[in-house]
């Protein structure tokens, strides 16, 4: 049964095509208006997005949030963009213009990209391209570009500080993030989204969890949001790259990162939760999105659960959870689930399920003991006395003695 | 949107197309929405207003200081996984083809990865300092 996008384009390309134009320019003009409703879509849902955060943290606060514009405070987020619209722009002494400007734009932009990849039902997707998990790191990582090209042309040392930490954070967890990713491409046999989706039955995340939970907790350090947000420490560096930007410069940051936060959720419900996955999805096409936009906001909901419920870590512990944990951890789970998963070619698929979740619980199990052993030596060596404290000490009781 | 009708390579390169058009169409948006500060919004710069921001007092010295050494070598390290671990891809998509010796060989590859970032760790690189 054929959905209303792809109605609507085919009519469309008959329409145009009557008017006598070339297939080449047809399929163009098609794809300009296809971006450019993909991307108001997209947008649209950002700045309900700013409402949503907004809201969801007050209630995690124990407070109301925004309440007086419109129902529910729904039209606040208009009014911010308002309001950030008409707010001067302020360009810093020393500022690199160019660069200064480019990065907002950059960091919105990529995170807009990504959306292209993102099937929404099984006719709906901007480009169903068979490397598009290749797309994804690659358009992911100019995020990265666009914060130290933001650090560096502020002429701000809290900024460039901000900038060379997130830098550092990005880059080493896109290590794990990639590793997660390749999990569901072995099993798909795919790079191509839509197959990804098609090949899950059951969901990516009853068979491989611990890839799922790799891939969440790398792409939470990506998005540099809490317990990772150390490129925007506010008590250490205030605000971290964008702390020279103001006005619609800054709210493109802002938005940027909310949006970057519901697309890693879509792209996690794609890989692992079934995408555009439901019941009656065959028959009814636009239920797809519907079901995709759930499964992307219940992700959503944990990443901002996390984010209002832990504390910051710090720098080293940080790099130090990527490289001696989280790496490690990714490849050996790489390894189990490859030669696991071509020993059981031969097996009925719910054994094969059966296997590969054992395996996976078996992984965690085991990361558990070692992690309860390292626990209790790190406890034991912060429990020592430390230098510092006894030298004040001994310090004290001489000058006890003195008196 | 992949609108053609006709044939599996011509779905692909409107794939392609539509990527294309949205690398071009996508920095617009944004930049659009800093256009419209610039007709609507005050421009009141003074020097005062320009400064640097910094704690209260007036920053000195240059901004872009000499960074860490650690940044570098962190991505040093970076570079080395990521570039192996991208030629992962095309052996786990041809999975089905290959028999299990070279699924060994993919892990044997892995373990050399591996075996990289036990050195890197015993060697202390991977302590921030």
């Amino acid at each position: 049964m054929s959905d209303p996008v792809n109605s609507i384009a085919e009519w469309l390309r008959m329409i145009m095509a009557g008017w006598g134009l070339s297939d080449t320019l047809i399929t163009v003009i098609l794809a300009v208006l296809g971006v450019v409703v993909l991307a108001t879509i997209v947008l649209v849902v950002d700045i309900l997005l700013v409402w949503i955060e907004r809201k969801m943290v007050a209630r995690f606060q124990d407070r109301l949030g925004p309440n007086r514009v419109g129902p529910f405070g729904i039209i606040q987020p208009i009014a911010d963009v308002i309001k950030l619209l008409i707010k001067e722009d302020i360009m810093p002494q020393g500022a690199d213009k160019f660069i200064f400007n480019l990065a907002p734009i950059l960091a919105l932009a990529t995170v807009l990209l990504l959306w292209a990849v993102v099937p929404f039902a099984p006719t709906i997707i901007g480009a169903d391209i068979n490397v598009a998990v290749l797309y994804v790191v690659a358009i992911g990582s100019i995020g990265t570009l666009g914060i130290i090209m933001a650090g560096w042309a502020s002429n701000n040392k809290y900024a460039l500080l901000g900038a060379f930490r997130t830098v550092a954070m990005m880059i080493a967890y896109e290590v794990p993030m990639i590793i997660a990713l390749l999990v569901p491409v072995l099993l798909a046999r795919s790079m191509g989204m839509q197959s990804i989706v098609e090949a899950q039955s059951p969901w990516y995340i009853f068979v491989v969890p611990l890839a799922a939970l790799i891939l969440f907790v790398s792409s939470i350090a990506e998005l540099g949001r809490t317990p990772f947000d150390i490129s925007e420490a506010e008590s250490e560096i205030v605000a971290g790259f964008h702390i020279e930007y103001t006005g619609m410069k800054f709210g493109l940051f802002y938005a940027g990162e909310l949006l970057h936060a519901l697309t890693v959720s879509a792209l996690i419900a794609t890989l692992f939760l079934g995408g555009w996955r439901g019941p009656f999805v065959d028959q009814v096409p636009i239920l797809g999105p519907v079901y995709l936009f759930i499964k992307a906001f219940l992700v959503y909901y944990l990443i901002m659960w996390i984010r209002y419920s832990f504390p910051r870590v710090r720098i080293d512990q940080m790099l130090g959870f990527n490289w001696k944990f989280l790496t490690p951890l990714a490849l050996f789970l790489l390894i189990v689930v490859a030669i696991l998963d071509k020993a059981m070619v031969e097996f009925e698929p719910l054994w094969y399920v059966v296997v590969m979740l054992a395996a996976n619980l078996l992984i965690v199990w085991g990361t558990i003991l070692i992690l309860r052993r390292y626990a209790r030596i790190e406890r034991i060596r912060i429990a020592k006395e430390r230098p510092v404290a006894r030298a004040l000490e001994t310090d004290m009781n001489e000058f006890v003695g003195q008196e | 949107m992949c609108f053609a009708p006709d044939g599996f390579e011509a779905l692909m390169l409107d794939d392609w197309i539509f990527i294309g058009i949205f690398l071009l169409l996508a920095p617009v948006f944004p930049a659009a929405a800093l256009l419209i500060p610039r007709l609507i919004a005050p421009r009141k710069p003074n020097p005062l207003k320009s400064e640097t921001y910094e704690c209260g007092i007036e920053t000195f010295g240059e901004t872009r200081v000499q960074f860490k050494a650690q940044y570098y070598i962190f991505a040093l390290v970076f570079l080395i996984f990521d570039i192996e671990v991208v030629f992962l891809y095309p052996w786990a998509v041809a999975f089905d083809q290959l028999p299990m010796f070279a699924v060994l060989e993919g892990v044997l590859f892995i373990l050399i990865l591996v075996a990289g970032l036990l050195y890197t760790w015993r060697k202390g690189v991977l302590e921030w300092v």
